[in-house]
């Protein structure tokens, strides 16, 4: 992380002052085992007590804290509900944590125009609770819906089993309110669908809280599906498993999920929840359809076919309700499942072009003895989104530091076979240091300029996703072409 | 002969070449591929044309990974066809403008990615930016840089390809691009609702879309331009039997409001390109592409009536096309679009109206100001067009 700044720290005082003056009563967090709340967020091994925590009510409030820290130089990092996976809401030692917690109503359903206009602290559940009883829904759903917010789902993009049909958070927003470094509040995209200039929501949907604080979204709201039914289908190999996923999807067939587990993840969620889930596969498919009754009925028979025509040992329609839960409950427990019989899990997230899974499992065999790490996947099959979870025990000294190499040596194969370091769970603190295994200083330095557009001193959650802020003076800069300086008869400051 | 003054760069190091020579010189460039949006924009800029073309081929191709890479200056002819050869498609439903302008097909797939041009099951199918992946091309710097990938799902960095998308070669020219591709509907057809006004077609619609019978497009034609009965398409796609099914749920759900018919697959096809290309607004005049908030559609074109616009609905509302006399300046149209929450661009029009009324809709200040400290990033130089929509 940046170094903190002396001056900053030693300012405290009067940074605190400045903004009770700006949210009064307990809006201010400044006592130390308080602060403590807010030392990490769901990449626990990354810790840091913010100098303040601020939890603001309004979008005035918002905005002049912005302007405040932006004018005195203070750095800020914002916080949904502090489930980023990648370390996105890591506070800085002399940064303002700016907390949305605050901001958890609905504000407007629509039901004619389907949307939903909420605060960027309410759930991502929460959304749909809202407006279920009508029969709609929102689709993202992230795995820690029941805790994360929307306002957090828009900076990381957040994904979900069921992205693949539905889409990612960026698919379904429709616009935000959003509140820049300097102040200065916009409103970018609306109810409308397609925008007036340039695509200014979707570069700031996955930006992880660096080009603004969010204070509005709009997002769109589906009918829920009549019915959904799942099918459960066991393979002796992973290779087979691979390719019944790719037969369904080239049957023309988009499930609505379509997860895969290996043999170790089978067996810890198994020993976990008792799903009924066969112990004597390779690889695990769920495979999830909803629509009509009539769609439902007619994919099911298609997709037991092309599992049938794949070797499938274990095929399992569900016939109600009750049963479609049940198989879905080991693969929703894996991650407590792995936590169960390992002290310790570290969580990957790559996505890979889905024909290499059966290498990049193979490798990571290899990288698994090499490292004396054990490692359980599930993998979103549908879109090649793989969750490696790596077993280790902090209480063993270098465990964690083997673990975290383990974790980046698999993510650099995932680049190396064409895919990419993370599919959902954002790049953060964890990732940042990778990003030159995908990208050149030339990419990097294009999206650093998108930085400087909305963030000029770079005050805003620094120390994630770029693995070096250079100063926007700098990145202005045109390079020399040919010994020609453009435009030589401007003046130069 | 060749005009002399056209830049044909031949390959991704002649560009580089050709467009850090014209920022050193602060020589504009208008960005070209197929050509069938020239004419959109302002007439008479000063500017050399940059004509892109030997970026076309396809790269790589794996139906069941859903993915297409390929050269940004592939007619976009040529990668439906091979879509469609393995029963996929580009589910935003692209289409060329060259029917709006009354020439060849010609369009690119790196033109209607920088157009940002969805056609009517971008209602729920998403847009160009929603399947647009990732992309290699050049800044208004001289620089090659690549963002986004060539997977489905991605949150590496920042989302590039949607800031590319609808940028119109304002920021940087692509070279590659990777897209999303989808499984083709097994089935296609549509029910048609005849003789309701505006309103109770956009209310009709935005129920449609409420429903579960997962309607995948819906457009409406007033009375005035479809022979004096007014007409509600919505179309259902998928795999036959649900089909069949789900047309059974909007016939129960609005078999009592108008009289309903089922347009099978053949007559459904011609009806959604009659409304992709604008079949029923022919004519003279300036053609508007309107985005509001679908349930304001009929108000649109309502509010328009009096300045003599014909207007098609389609995305159950939320896009307009009016065609409207010239002699109206785009004042009624800017006024009408900004009140309702959305906006209008200028899409065909003498050159005389193209002069006095930018393209696209002012933005608000603060994001106007944003939009340029954007730009200036990419095109610090601004040779990238920059005055094609002022």
């Amino acid at each position: 992380m940046p170094v903190p700044d002396g001056a900053v720290l030693s300012r405290r005082g009067e940074i605190v002052a400045a903004l009770r003056a700006i949210v009064p009563g307990e809006g201010v967090i400044s006592d130390p085992a308080s602060l403590r709340a807010y030392e990490s967020d769901g990449l626990t091994a990354y810790r840091q007590v913010p100098l303040v925590v601020v939890l603001p009510e309004t979008t005035a409030q918002v905005s002049e804290i912005l302007r405040w820290c932006n004018q005195a130089g203070v750095k800020v990092v914002p916080r949904g509900s502090g489930t980023s996976l990648s370390g996105g809401a890591l506070p800085l030692e002399d940064g303002v944590l700016l907390g949305l917690s605050k901001f958890n109503r609905v504000l407007d359903i629509d039901y004619d125009s389907r949307v939903a206009v909420v605060q960027p602290g309410v759930t991502n559940l929460a959304i749909t609770r809202a407006v279920e009883d009508r029969g709609f829904y929102y689709a993202p759903d992230p795995s820690s819906q029941i805790a994360c917010s929307i306002g957090g789902n828009v900076a990381e993009n957040s994904g979900g089993v069921h992205c693949l049909k539905y889409g990612l958070t960026t698919n379904n927003v429709l616009g935000v309110e959003m509140v820049m470094m300097d102040g200065e509040v916009v409103r970018l995209g609306g109810q409308h669908l397609d925008p007036a200039g340039l695509d200014l929501l979707g570069i700031v949907v996955g930006s992880e809280g660096l080009l603004g604080v969010v204070t509005e979204v709009t997002v769109r709201l589906l009918p829920k599906p009549q019915t959904a039914r799942a099918l459960l289908l066991g393979f002796e190999t992973v290779e087979r498993a691979g390719q019944c996923v790719a037969d369904v999807i080239a049957a023309g067939i988009i499930p609505a999920g379509m997860e895969m587990m290996d043999r170790p993840a089978i067996h810890a969620a198994e020993a976990f929840v008792h799903a009924g889930y066969p112990l004597d596969v390779e690889a695990l498919l769920i495979v999830e359809l909803d629509g009509p009754h009539a769609e439902c009925d007619y994919l099911v028979e298609q997709v037991a076919k092309i599992a049938s025509a794949n070797g499938a040992v274990t095929s399992r329609v569900s016939t109600s309700e009750e049963e479609r839960l049940a198989f879905w409950a080991g693969r929703k427990a894996a991650f407590p499942a792995v936590g169960r019989i390992s002290p310790d899990y570290y969580c990957m997230d790559g996505t890979i072009p889905r024909r290499r899974l059966p290498e990049v499992l193979r490798r990571m065999a290899t990288l698994s003895d090499h490292y004396g790490l054990k490692v359980a996947n599930v993998f979103h099959a549908g879109d090649g989104n793989l969750h490696p979870l790596i077993l280790y025990d902090a209480n063993q000294p270098g465990e964690l530091e083997r673990a975290e190499d383990f974790g980046s040596d698999i993510l650099r194969l995932c680049v190396e076979v064409g895919g990419v370091l993370t599919g959902e769970h954002g790049v953060g603190v964890e990732k940042r240091d990778l990003m030159g295994t995908m990208f050149t200083e030339i990419d990097l330095a294009h999206q650093q300029r998108v930085k400087c557009a909305f963030d000029p001193q770079l005050l805003l959650n620094p120390g994630k996703v770029f693995p070096t802020l250079h100063r926007c003076a700098e990145m202005g800069r045109m390079h020399i072409h040919h010994g020609a300086v453009p435009f030589p008869d401007l003046p130069r400051f | 002969m060749a005009d002399q003054s056209i830049l044909r760069p031949n390959g991704t190091d002649e560009l580089i070449e050709a467009i850090g020579q014209a920022a050193a010189r602060g020589q504009r460039l208008e960005v070209r591929g197929g050509g069938t949006k020239a004419a959109i924009g302002r007439p008479g800029r000063d500017s050399t044309l940059l004509q892109i073309q030997g970026f076309d081929t396809v790269i790589d191709y794996d139906g069941p990974e859903l993915v297409l890479t390929a050269g940004a200056s592939t007619p976009l002819a040529k990668i439906e066809a091979l879509l469609a050869q393995n029963n996929q498609m580009l589910a935003f439903e692209p289409f060329d403008h060259a029917v709006l302008f009354g020439l060849a097909p010609a369009a690119t797939l790196g033109g209607v990615i920088a157009a940002g041009v969805s056609g009517s099951r971008r209602l729920t199918a998403g847009a160009v930016r929603d399947h647009f992946l990732g992309l290699r091309g050049v800044s208004g710097r001289g620089e090659a840089f690549m963002g986004g990938a060539k997977v489905v799902k991605n949150v590496t960095g920042y989302d590039l390809p949607k800031l590319l998308a609808n940028s119109w070669g304002q920021l940087a020219v692509m070279t590659e691009v990777t897209l999303k591709v989808l499984p083709r509907p097994q089935t296609v057809q549509t029910v048609v609702l005849s003789g309701l006004n505006e309103r109770q077609a956009c209310l009709v619609m935005g129920q449609a879309l409420g429903s579960q019978a997962d309607v995948a497009a819906a457009a409406h034609l007033p009375a005035e331009i479809n022979g004096g009965l007014s007409l509600t398409a919505l179309r259902l796609e998928g795999f036959e039997p649900s089909v069949k099914a789900r047309v059974q749920m909007v016939l129960e759900q609005f078999g009592t409001t108008a009289p309903c018919d089922v347009l099978p697959t053949e007559a459904s096809a011609l009806l959604w390109e009659q409304v992709q290309h604008l079949t029923p607004l022919q004519g003279e005049g300036a053609l508007w592409r309107i985005n509001v908030p679908p349930m304001s559609g009929s108000e649109v074109i309502e509010q328009l009536k009096p300045y003599g616009a014909r207007c098609l609905l389609d995305w159950a509302g939320g896009l307009v096309w009016a065609l409207l006399p010239t002699t109206d300046g785009g004042q009624a149209v800017r006024a009408v679009a900004s009140t309702l929450g959305g906006h209008a661009m200028l899409i065909r029009a003498p050159e005389a109206l193209r002069l006095s009324v930018p393209t696209q809709h002012p933005l608000a200040p603060g994001v106007a100001a944003l939009t340029q400290r954007v730009k200036d990033g990419f095109d610090p130089a601004a040779i990238l067009d920059p005055e094609r929509f002022v």
